[in-house]
């Protein structure tokens, strides 16, 4: 049997770093912040949570830092494309470049050591019922993500001012304020994503470790239309072709091919949604 | 109700805003009473939108003073204004296209339970405001998809949920049909007569006449006449307005048509249906109906930009039915587009390139390249012989008066000289003074030889100009006038899809 219960819990484990990432994605894309640099914070959290929680001895510790490193480097975008009105795309792929120069330079200047950080003693982040607590935390993030930008003034407010600014903006609501808090959100969350990926699916740092985790979580905010229950779908999918593609390599599949399912199953979704997307929008009527 | 005040609502003094290069408005007072229907009016960049930008805290004036109920106020923010009790109809809409009726209205000032939006007590405003104010629209559309007219009433019970006294609406039938604008009118009035006090910026002298209680007029910046509406005349107003006696409502001499130089049959395309019809060079056909009947959808496909269902166009005898936009410009079809901001011009682009649009591919190239001298002659040789007041070739075309970017785009077409002109609503937002200009450019491209479809919301610009009239409704043509025939009841009853009093004519 192939699709049993260890594959679906090896999946849920690799959904939550995609989740994480892809939530605070979604946010941001209902600010009107297009946001790309979901890699680049995800793999500062990695690092900043290693680190942490080695020289601390508490993954706790090393969560938070996580968060506040990962929230702080976001900040590059905020100000480059709310402050001085840069463009978000170019912003997003240089922090993503940045951080991987930067993690592997810590790396080598904290830790003596190329390519990868790992320690027995390196404490990891406790499994309760076969999850970390950040997996349960996603989970709840879902929700309310959903509940907050669907129902609450802040939601509506964000969504207002990721539509049409400028009529935000004469209601007396500050569109900077809003961009600012969002990609701050997705600092954080980014933040969580990357410890989860070093601290709870595996325990050590390897340059470059998210490995495109942050590129699928900005597919899985266009496949989800950045609605957080969709995000939540698209996400699980990935999460689906990644463990698919571990259990491929035990029945001796080779690894390059079955490391690509993720990418093949982001090509596929992409191109069916688009096209459906295409057929509905044919034009209707002229909008004024 | 509010008793009567002595102290005015609003009261301006001595308004100065400089811009690069204008100065659009000088030392402008304005004073206006509580209740009244005040109608500010000006040619196109008089600077009537600045002075309300500056009334709301969007502009800061350079020098002058502003009083609301009697009180010195200093706005930085438009929130500023709305807390002192001012609210703004702007030109062109701030709304949110995906959000409903009801979130538009209560957006930042929603009404909560636990921190949450409490959508029913939204609802339940939205309805008791249009109840009250004659302002039906379902609580539950999405904004986007609703016509103009209704979109209008979301701004005006936006203003009203905030509690605005003083309403400032800016051009605000420039969009609407005749019986929208009626309607909005008779919403106006009754805002008055509950006290309220409302600003109206129009271009339209029969609105402001039939609507207002006071007008000011600005020309160049400045104020140069304050009139009681009771005790004034168009002619007097439309003098102030251009500083010289207007002839209004002129009669243009009719066409003298040619051979066909459009002939469409059987045309079908989403929400057109079997639509035939000619023009023929020296000859105007308008296109009258309630917007929304296929009026645009029609033009879009002829024009290329929508693909034809079924039919067959020809351009001067040759088939264009499914050639490109490039293809049929090439073949000698200009086109002024409903939308300017989105459609016809580049905002971004200077005024110099927005000219050259289109003419880059004809007289403009030079073995492919497009040499900044011609560029800017043929800027100047427009902006000259089409009055566009622009501070220099070089201004970004954003930084125009809503008016001269419509002459702007009018003159980049006409200067193509093709033997068939598509327009589309050629005079919204036009002042009275440019609308003339337009009209005479027109007959004048007419008289050239050339053809021209026009499709116009305003049945007085169709009457004045078309030499044929032929009637839209739901996506057919249901109706063909002579000039003589189209008066405007017979053509009002057609346009609402009475049929039975058709005066077909053989052509
Ligand atoms: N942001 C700006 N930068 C530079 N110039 C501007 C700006 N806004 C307006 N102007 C100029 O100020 C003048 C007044 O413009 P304004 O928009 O107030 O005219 P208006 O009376 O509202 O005209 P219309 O009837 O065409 O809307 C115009 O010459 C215009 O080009
Ligand atoms: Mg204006």
């Amino acid at each position: 049997m192939f699709l049993d219960s260890d594959l679906l819990l090896s999946a849920l484990r690799a959904l939550t770093p995609i989740l994480l990432a892809a939530l605070g994605g979604a946010i941001c894309e209902r600010a009107g912040v297009f946001n790309i640099g979901l890699e680049g914070m995800m793999l500062m959290g990695c690092f900043t949570a290693v680190t942490t929680s080695w020289f601390t001895g508490s993954a706790w510790l090393g969560v938070l830092a996580a968060a506040l490193a990962a929230a702080a480097y976001s900040l590059i975008l905020a100000v480059g494309a709310v402050t001085l009105r840069g463009d978000a795309v170019v912003l997003g792929v240089a922090m993503n470049l940045l951080a991987v120069g930067l993690t592997g330079f810590l790396l080598r200047t904290v830790f003596g050591v190329q390519g990868t950080f790992d320690d027995p003693s390196l404490a990891g982040l406790p499994l309760v019922g076969g999850f970390t607590p950040l997996t349960y935390l996603s989970w709840a993030a879902v929700g309310v993500a959903a509940v907050l930008l669907s129902r609450h003034v802040w939601g509506l407010r964000l969504r207002g001012v990721g539509e049409a600014p400028d009529a935000a903006a004469t209601l007396g609501v500050s569109p900077v304020g809003y961009k600012y808090g969002a990609i701050l959100v997705s600092g954080v969350l980014c933040g969580l994503a990357g410890a989860q990926l070093a601290l709870g699916n595996v325990t050590l740092f390897t340059e470059n470790m998210t490995a495109g985790r942050g590129w699928i979580a900005v597919v899985a905010v266009m496949l989800g239309r950045a609605a957080p229950v969709g995000v939540l779908l698209a996400a699980l999918l990935f999460g689906l072709a990644e463990a698919a593609g571990f259990r491929l390599q035990g029945l001796g599949l080779p690894q390059q091919a079955t490391d690509a399912a993720p990418y093949v199953v982001t090509l596929g979704a992409l191109f069916l949604t688009t096209a459906r997307r295409r057929r509905r929008t044919r034009p209707s009527g002229a909008a004024t | 109700m509010t008793p009567p005040r002595a102290e005015p609502a609003v009261e301006l003094r001595g308004i100065t805003k400089r811009f690069p290069g204008t100065l659009a408005n000088d030392a402008v007072d304005l004073t206006v009473r509580h209740g009244e229907i005040h109608a500010l009016m000006g040619e196109n960049g008089a600077g009537k939108s600045t002075l309300m930008s500056v009334l709301y805290g969007m502009e800061l004036p350079d020098a002058g003073t502003i009083r609301v109920d009697g009180r010195d106020v200093d706005f930085a923010s438009p929130s500023d204004a709305m807390a002192a009790g001012l609210g703004m109809v702007h030109q062109s809409f701030k709304l949110f296209g995906s959000l409903s009726v009801a979130e538009n209205v209560v957006y930042a000032a929603e009404p909560r339970r636990f921190g949450l939006v409490d959508r029913a007590a939204a609802r339940r405003r939205v309805r008791e405001l249009a109840a009250e104010h004659g302002l039906a629209v379902d609580p539950d559309a999405r904004v986007g998809d609703l016509p103009v007219g209704l979109r209008q009433r979301v701004e005006i019970l936006k203003l009203l949920h905030r509690g605005a006294r003083t309403l400032i609406l800016d051009e605000p039938t420039a969009v609407l049909t005749p019986a929208e604008a009626d309607a909005l009118f008779a919403v106006l009035k009754s805002l008055a007569a509950e006290g309220r006090t409302v600003i109206l910026v129009t271009h339209k002298l029969r609105e402001v006449l039939e609507g207002s209680d006071r007008v000011t007029v600005l020309r160049d910046g400045r104020v140069v006449a304050r009139l009681v509406t009771s005790e004034t005349s168009a002619d007097e107003i439309a003098a102030a307005m251009t500083g010289r006696a207007v002839e209004l409502d002129r009669v243009h001499a009719p066409g003298t048509p040619g051979d066909v130089v459009l002939e469409v049959s059987g045309l079908a395309t989403d929400a057109v249906r079997d639509v035939d019809l000619t023009v023929r060079a020296g000859e105007i056909v308008g296109i009258a109906g309630v917007a929304g009947n296929g009026q645009s959808e029609l033009i879009e496909a002829l024009a290329g930009l929508r693909p034809v269902g079924a039919g067959h166009v020809a351009l001067q005898g040759e088939d264009i039915t499914h050639a490109s936009a490039t293809e049929r410009r090439l073949k000698g079809l200009a086109y002024v587009p409903e939308d300017r901001h989105a459609v016809g011009t580049a905002p971004d682009a200077s005024v110099a390139d927005n000219l050259a649009m289109g003419h880059h591919r004809t007289s403009l190239s030079s073995r492919g390249l497009l040499p900044p001298t011609a560029v800017r002659a043929h800027a100047r040789r427009l902006v000259e012989r089409f009055g566009i007041k622009a501070s220099a070739p070089e201004a970004s075309a954003s930084a125009l008066s809503g008016g001269n970017l419509q002459k702007l785009l009018i003159g980049r077409e006409l200067a193509h000289d093709a033997p068939l002109l598509l327009v589309e609503q050629p005079t919204r937002g036009v002042d009275i003074g440019a609308i003339q200009n337009i009209h005479d450019q027109l007959i004048a491209y007419r008289d050239a030889g050339h053809a021209v479809l026009l499709v116009s919301a305003e049945l007085s610009e169709i009457r004045g100009l078309a030499d044929r009239v032929l009637v839209m409704y739901e996506g057919r043509i249901t109706a063909t006038y002579d000039k003589d025939a189209a008066d405007e009841r017979t053509l009002g009853l057609a346009m609402a899809g009475g049929s039975g009093k058709q005066v077909e004519t053989v052509d």
